[in-house]
């Protein structure tokens, strides 16, 4: 926490209480069927996208999950038009064809949001290739859930980011549950870092609600990868709020798990730390609370009142020329 | 037929439950189709947790329990591996892999492995495997879940197809193919899993391989799939007002394909439009119009038309979405242009 300034530690508290404020206003449109498609929530899960992506910059890269909206925030996507585009609206990230699921920005490096569990793997050792090839410092973080870390995909693209070293750390979101299955049931392993060592790469497991934590593991590893010794694993055990997907009844849940969650609640959690240490004040993280919920509201304005894309829009960005 | 009407997802789970119930190596397994596994206050109380992601399997581990009704890891690869060779060595197993498109990760097993094997062996080998999927557009599900790609396992020898339309059907067929001894892809429409039909309550088996006239018609026949075949429906009772009348054929397997039904209906009808709400090449509507053109040409009186999705990926935003669906409208002019010759 140390290293940390005041702004830093302001900046870090506005992005995780960003996320946590869209996703709960995202959560309410839904129920009013303001938003269409599938819908998968990342609030609980703040420490883990702004730990590790407050070391990053723009011309790094990200590849995210199905489970998008807070890797999208932390890495620098603009809020307007990730709520159009979950609006599926013409002013969307990605002009209203990908939804939630696949919003994107790679002008901020983040390369996706993915319908596919396992799916960002390969791709991160693709653009951790490219940064090796061309010789940049540049660093590319996969963040995937556990239930990707039963993909075949995760296997290989841990191997092979190992074998040809690759600036790429894989950052595993362990919110225990692969949709309604238990880590428990779905993971052969005790933790799933301990794979790393069949990788010959390192691997911590550091509790991902606790954003220090998730900041300091996540940049040893992001140090190692930009000074071109290979990649790492960083397993962040934490948990999600909300379904699977929204309208997810969520059995699987007890309300005794609930209680737990919300004792271990990241934003309250990294709110007392730096409230006890003096760093901050109550009126400034306050005065940040009031300023994110206007910056969802205006967002929401935003999305209602773009348009839909013209219908000609279907046909387009299947290629780049094609005849 | 019958007077009960229940939905479509009830009518697979009925027909999962009656074959179960007849056959105890017919085994389910897939992503959630129980949900909760290990934990005390699911699996120790003898309860699922989702019952797959729609509920399409609710209700069956409690009566078949977890030895026959298995989560598993989100690993298609292993698991559709799994079941096709539990389907050579002796079990009847029926996957569920979730959505169509997931089908990417894991195709060199229900590619290379499933669909070959006993070609390869000479024959020495039988896979009786199902895998079920949901296919279509409709839900806004974007462009990772939604597609159709019925053609694909077509496509490949070894493989039989299966894309009911309604409620009905989808028993009949989902029994057919689960005492099938080929493996067989059985793709549900998500769109149609909601909606409802007279489904009678007893066992009953539709052979793979044999399409049926949901209307019968003598000016235009409308071959469709799936979903679209309700549409075909539709536009064909507004035609009929009109004073056209349409055949309405639903092939419900693309593999085998019936085309006996197809041919003798074009001869009748001297016209075909082909509805798929799948991408336009190589496709099952460039399939049929090939059929049509190749075995019953002389019998013609129009060009033969398919009227598919374009060729892009399925778009999110719902006007989009609405407008990469062929539309009932679309059908109408396209059967009145086949009839007037524009």
């Amino acid at each position: 926490m140390a290293e940390l300034s005041k702004d830093e530690l302001l900046e870090i508290y506005e992005c995780m209480q960003l996320i946590r404020t869209f996703e709960d206003r995202v959560s309410g449109l839904f129920a009013e069927g303001k938003l269409p498609g599938f819908v998968h929530l990342y609030a609980g899960e703040e420490a883990i996208a702004v730990g590790v992506c407050s070391h990053l910059t723009d011309d790094d890269f990200i590849t995210s999950t199905h489970r998008g909206h807070g890797h999208c925030i932390a890495k620098g996507v603009e809020i307007n038009p990730m709520m159009a585009e979950l609006y599926g609206k013409e002013t969307g990230s990605c002009k209203g064809k990908g939804g939630s699921m696949h919003i994107a920005d790679v002008d901020k490096g983040m390369m996706g949001a993915n319908g596919i569990v396992g799916g960002g793997g390969p791709l991160a050792c693709g653009s951790g290739l490219t940064a090796k090839v061309k010789g940049t410092d540049q660093v590319t973080i996969c963040f995937f859930g556990d239930g990707a870390s039963e993909q075949g995909t995760m296997h290989e693209a841990m191997n092979l980011a190992k074998i040809w070293k690759l600036p790429v750390v894989f950052v595993c979101e362990n919110n225990g549950f692969a949709e309604s299955t238990p880590v428990g049931y779905h993971c052969s392993a005790k933790d799933i870092s301990d794979r790393a060592t069949a990788y010959n790469m390192p691997g911590f497991t550091v509790d991902g609600t606790d954003f220090f934590a998730v900041h300091e593991a996540a940049g040893e590893a992001i140090a190692r990868a930009r000074q071109g010794e290979g990649p790492s694993l960083v397993e962040c055990k934490g948990f999600r709020y909300y379904g699977h997907f929204e309208g997810d009844a969520k059995a699987y849940y007890t309300e005794e798990m609930v209680a737990d969650f919300k004792k271990r609640d990241p934003i309250g959690k990294f709110r007392q730390g730096v409230l006890d240490r003096n760093l901050v004040s109550e009126a400034e993280l306050d005065k940040i609370d009031a300023q994110a919920k206007q910056t969802i509201e205006d967002a929401v304005k935003f999305a209602e009142e773009s348009a839909y894309p013209a219908l000609e829009e279907c046909l387009t960005d299947v290629y780049v020329a094609y005849a | 037929m019958t007077d009960r009407t229940i939905t479509f997802m009830e009518a697979i789970n009925e027909a999962l439950r009656q074959e179960m119930r007849r056959d105890e190596t017919v085994i389910l397994m897939g992503e959630d189709v129980a949900g909760g596994a290990t934990l005390d206050h699911i699996e120790g109380q003898g309860e699922e947790a989702w019952g797959g992601v729609l509920g399409v399997t609710k209700g069956l581990v409690q009566e078949f329990g977890r030895n026959r009704v298995l989560d598993t890891p989100i690993s298609e690869s292993a698991f559709i591996g799994t079941t096709v060779a539990a389907a050579a060595t002796g079990l009847r197993p029926v996957a569920e892999l979730m959505f169509v498109d997931f089908f990417g990760v894991c195709m060199d097993q229900i590619f290379n492995q499933g669909g070959k094997l006993r070609y390869m062996f000479g024959g020495k080998a039988q896979v009786p495997m199902v895998v079920r999927t949901m296919i279509g557009a409709g839900l806004r599900a974007a462009g990772q879940h939604s597609g159709c790609h019925y053609p694909v396992f077509t496509h490949m020898p070894g493989l039989k197809t299966v894309v009911p339309s309604c409620p009905a059907d989808a028993k009949g067929l989902l029994a057919g193919a689960i005492r099938d001894n080929d493996p067989v892809i059985f793709f549900e429409h998500k769109v149609l899993l909601f909606g409802e039909g007279p489904v009678p309550e007893e066992e009953y088996v539709l052979p793979l391989g044999v399409a049926d006239v949901k209307r019968e018609g003598s000016d235009v026949t409308v071959v469709a799939i799936g979903r679209m075949v309700s549409f075909a429906l539709e536009a064909a009772e507004q035609l009929a007002g009109d004073g056209i009348e349409v055949e309405v054929i639903d092939p419900r397997t693309l593999s085998p394909l019936d085309e006996g039904t197809i041919l003798d209906s074009v001869k009748k009808t001297h016209r075909l439009i082909v509805v798929d709400e799948d991408n336009p090449r190589c496709s099952m509507a460039a399939d049929l119009v090939s059929l049509v053109s190749t075995q019953a040409f002389d019998y013609m009186d129009a060009q033969p038309q398919a009227l598919t999705a374009p060729h892009t990926p399925v778009p999110f935003s719902p006007p989009l979405e609405d407008f990469y669906i062929p539309s009932v409208d679309t059908i109408v002019e396209a059967v009145k242009t086949a009839v007037n010759g524009s």
